[in-house]
């Protein structure tokens, strides 16, 4: 049976029991996936970059912060409304550079690639990388190739690293959140997600759904004009809004309520999540942020995101508490109160 | 989105609250009957703000939590057997069987896929005709209208290679069995609103008279439930017991005659066994003779399954509104959402998932 | 149980012999069997679940019902608005 389990956590102590294999949803970025992390990864690789968890680890290295991150990335379909598997691997690692407040240098790819897989389809996801890498700035410095039997891949997964560099000055992490301090999100959340679903469930839209697929780190150097102001980041994708802030709750500590009203949300990503029973806090998103911040400073951080064109629906949606310590609450529109948990695995469909 | 957002409105939520606040003079039990209404009432926070004394109790209505076990062991089993593709609503993936749910089934190698209609698997069926696919036909009245249609297209067409794992549930009988319970103490029902879309409201005149019961049929929206709440109180409060329709938008008294048709030719009634809460007489619908070789039951013999149910659920008197999903002293513990004992639990509208996700921390107070 | 939305139908065809519509749900179109709704045409609206038409939505009943509970809501009280309380985030 269950040992050391603290009920005010909320972890489930079983999922690897009662799953003798990988399932899917180990690979959801919800409950399962930390499970993984904390039973299995953690206790065999353990050290200090790595226990902080964040989107990339931050190290030192001659006299330099640099923050190193990595990224496997394996969407289906490959090409989708607004971007492919090519801009999601520049951004996507790029995205979790920028949230550690780094300047992204530079970054690998590698392509495992099935055999048979057309030429021109990789050149395409190839080009597109390469653009993405140039309108950020970015240089993809070395790279490799493997190829796998017919039947043993699905076309193409590429998997990214980088490396950026941690201006003096920036210290962010979890322990620095404070009771009060706000939460701020920078746009509209669930295109990434839906964008990809609708290719898949059929679904058309009205005003097209496209991913968010964008690179954060000119957002997020903005927001660092203000020292000390910013006390972490986060980039919400696989498991949403819901899946990042449960993290941030459990590893500052600290609770955190959100009002449903202030969370952006396009009308046509809602009436999908209607129609397909998802919540839009658990759809992810490839270009939004989560910033929480000193309350004092949130109107000038806002202001200069929402000057930016990545931030322009940015919003302050909710606030860090220090009761329900661990716990994502949510202020409903008739002013009760609902628990945002941890997603556990992936993203069904809701029929029943 | 029209005819959605407008029974989300905050004022008129108030406007109910107040009412029914004026209302109720004495402590009331309401239960909700539908999975899809608890999850809204959880979501929302409806069973915070009414007035105290007054409280909602979850019903059986989550066709996921009572699919019965041994009919997810067979679902496992046949997902198994090689050339067969099985298809499922995504709510029944994580529904465990004895051993395994057909997440596991899919991880060993079986066609495992997530349909969002039962037209989806139809078409798969005609893709691929040298597999055999079957789809998991769950639900209550609202569904089978869905199945029923797949499995008449593929006697029309003669699509031999589609079947499905019946595993139909009816409202009304699953009432009765609750009001006939001993130490019940549901005192009005909220009617489940999409089975009467179906069904029509016409067949809970005699339950609500002879049980002397109001029955109100009830939305999924805040304000449609808040509306039902009301009307049920009202009825309470003045010793009425009718079957009232509060929502008219989409319930007539006779429910959608062309799909009723097609439902008396495809099904009949058969005895269904609720998990959780056992075999309810005349509580579900199976393939009628005529579409009987569409029955994977049938068509797939798995042979003899070793059925059984973890020892420490007690999600059958949750179902029955018996106790709360806290009151269960596994809930939160050995029994969450991602390790979920019994039925309840897995659903995201079953009771149980209802209250972890959105209440348990928040709310509620700790099971210890 | 019962997932259902409402939405409008744009557009009534047949495919695979069966009777299907295109349905607007607040922006989102998806293609829904409208079997069971042999009545509704364009611009009618109809609760779907799972890919099925189950019932034409009445909107004058649905007027009905939104005008009877906003006058119950105008009775007595000051406007009410979600956040008003307490706990209000900045911003």
């Amino acid at each position: 049976m269950a040992k050391n389990l603290d009920p005010g956590k909320w972890s489930c102590p079983l999922p690897l029991r009662s799953y003798p294999n990988v399932v899917l949803g180990h690979g959801s970025g919800g409950q399962l996936t930390a499970d993984l992390i904390q039973q299995l990864f953690l206790p065999a690789f353990r050290n200090s970059a790595l226990e902080a968890l964040g989107d990339a680890a931050v190290v030192a290295a001659a006299g330099l912060r640099l923050a190193f991150s990595t990224d496997a990335y394996v969407v289906r379909p490959l090409v989708f409304p607004g971007g492919s598997l090519g801009e999601l691997a520049v951004n996507g690692t790029i995205n979790d550079l920028a949230v550690a407040g780094a300047r992204p240098l530079f970054l690998s790819a590698a392509f495992l690639v099935e055999e048979g897989f057309p030429i021109e389809q990789l050149a395409r996801l190839v080009q597109r990388m390469a653009a993405a890498a140039r309108e950020a700035g970015v240089e993809i410095v070395t790279g490799d190739t493997k190829v796998v039997d017919k039947g043993h891949g699905d076309g193409c997964y590429i998997t990214t690293a980088g490396i950026g560099l941690v201006s003096e000055g920036v210290q962010l992490g979890p322990q620095r959140i404070e009771p009060g301090d706000a939460v701020i999100l920078s746009g509209p959340i669930g295109d990434h997600g839906i964008a990809v679903l609708s290719v898949r469930e059929g679904l058309e839209f009205g005003a097209r759904i496209e991913s968010d697929t964008a690179a954060l780190h000119t957002l997020v150097e903005t927001i660092l004009e203000t020292p000390g102001a910013v006390r972490f980041m986060r980039d919400p994708t696989r498991g949403g809004v819901a899946a990042a802030l449960n993290e941030v709750a459990a590893a500052a500590g600290k609770g955190i309520v959100l009002e449903e009203e202030k969370i952006p949300v396009r009308a046509e990503v809602e009436a999908a999540c209607e129609l397909l029973g998802l919540d839009p806090l658990t759809v992810a998103n490839e270009g939004k942020l989560l910033a929480v911040v000193d309350p004092a400073a949130a109107p000038a951080i806002l202001e200069r995101m929402r000057a930016h064109p990545l931030g322009r629906d940015a919003q302050v949606i909710g606030r860090i508490t220090a009761e329900h310590p661990g716990a994502v609450t949510l202020r409903t529109s008739i002013g009760a109160a609902r628990v945002i948990p941890m997603p556990v695995g992936e993203l069904l469909p809701r029929i029943c | 989105m029209k005819h959605l957002a407008e029974y989300r409105d905050a004022a008129i939520a108030r406007g109910l609250l107040r009412e029914i606040e004026r209302l109720a003079t004495r402590p009331w039990t309401i239960m909700e009957v539908c999975g899809g209404q608890t999850h809204s009432i959880i979501r929302t926070g409806i069973d915070q703000v009414l007035p105290a004394g007054l409280e909602l109790v979850h019903g059986p209505g989550c066709p996921v939590c009572v699919t019965p076990l041994e009919l997810i062991d067979k679902a496992v089993a046949i997902a198994a057997r090689p050339g067969v593709v099985f298809c499922s609503f995504g709510d029944m993936l994580r529904v465990p069987g004895s051993a395994k749910d057909l997440f596991q089934a899919k991880s060993e190698g079986a066609d495992v896929r997530v349909v969002y209609s039962p037209l989806d698997a139809l078409r798969l069926a005609r893709e691929n005709p040298g597999r055999e696919v079957v789809f998991f036909a769950v639900g209550f009245e609202t569904t089978a209208p869905a199945n029923a249609m797949a499995v008449k297209v593929a006697r029309r067409d003669g699509i031999a290679n589609f079947s499905l794992l019946v595993s139909h549930v009816l409202v009304p009988p699953a009432i009765e069995a609750i009001l006939r319970a001993p130490g019940n103490r549901v005192q009005a029902f909220l009617a489940a609103g999409h089975v009467c879309t179906v069904m029509g409201y016409r067949q809970y005149v005699p339950i609500a008279e002879r049980h002397r019961v109001p029955i109100v049929v009830a939305g999924f929206e805040p304000v449609d439930l808040l509306d039902g709440i009301r009307r049920a109180v009202a009825q309470l409060e003045h010793g009425e017991a009718r079957v009232e329709n509060a929502y008219a938008r989409a319930v007539t008294r006779d429910g959608n005659l062309a799909a009723r048709k097609l439902l008396g030719e495809v099904f009949e009634v058969t005895d269904r066994n609720w998990r959780g809460i056992g075999l309810i007489p005349a509580s579900g619908w199976r393939l009628a003779p005529g579409y009987r070789d569409f029955d994977a039951e049938s068509r797939f013999d798995v042979g003899a399954l070793s059925v059984g149910e973890s020892p420490l659920c007690r999600s059958g008197e949750v179902l029955q509104g018996a106790i709360k999903p806290t009151d269960c002293p596994a809930f939160g513990k050995e029994c969450t959402p991602r390790t979920p004992l019994g039925a309840t639990m897995v659903s995201s509208e079953g009771a149980c998932a209802a209250y972890y996700n959105y209440r348990r921390r928040a709310v509620a107070p700790d099971p210890d | 149980m019962c997932l259902a939305v409402p939405g409008r139908i744009e557009e009534v065809y047949e495919k695979d012999g069966l009777r299907m519509g295109r349905l607007d749900f607040g922006g989102v179109v998806k293609e829904v069997c409208l079997e069971y709704l042999p009545e509704a045409g364009p611009g009618d609206y109809a609760i779907v679940h799972v890919g099925f038409a189950i019932s034409k939505l009445d909107e004058e009943a649905a007027a009905q019902t939104l005008e009877a509970l906003r006058e119950m809501g105008e009775l007595d009280g000051p406007e009410w608005r979600p956040g008003d309380e307490d706990g209000a985030p900045a911003g």
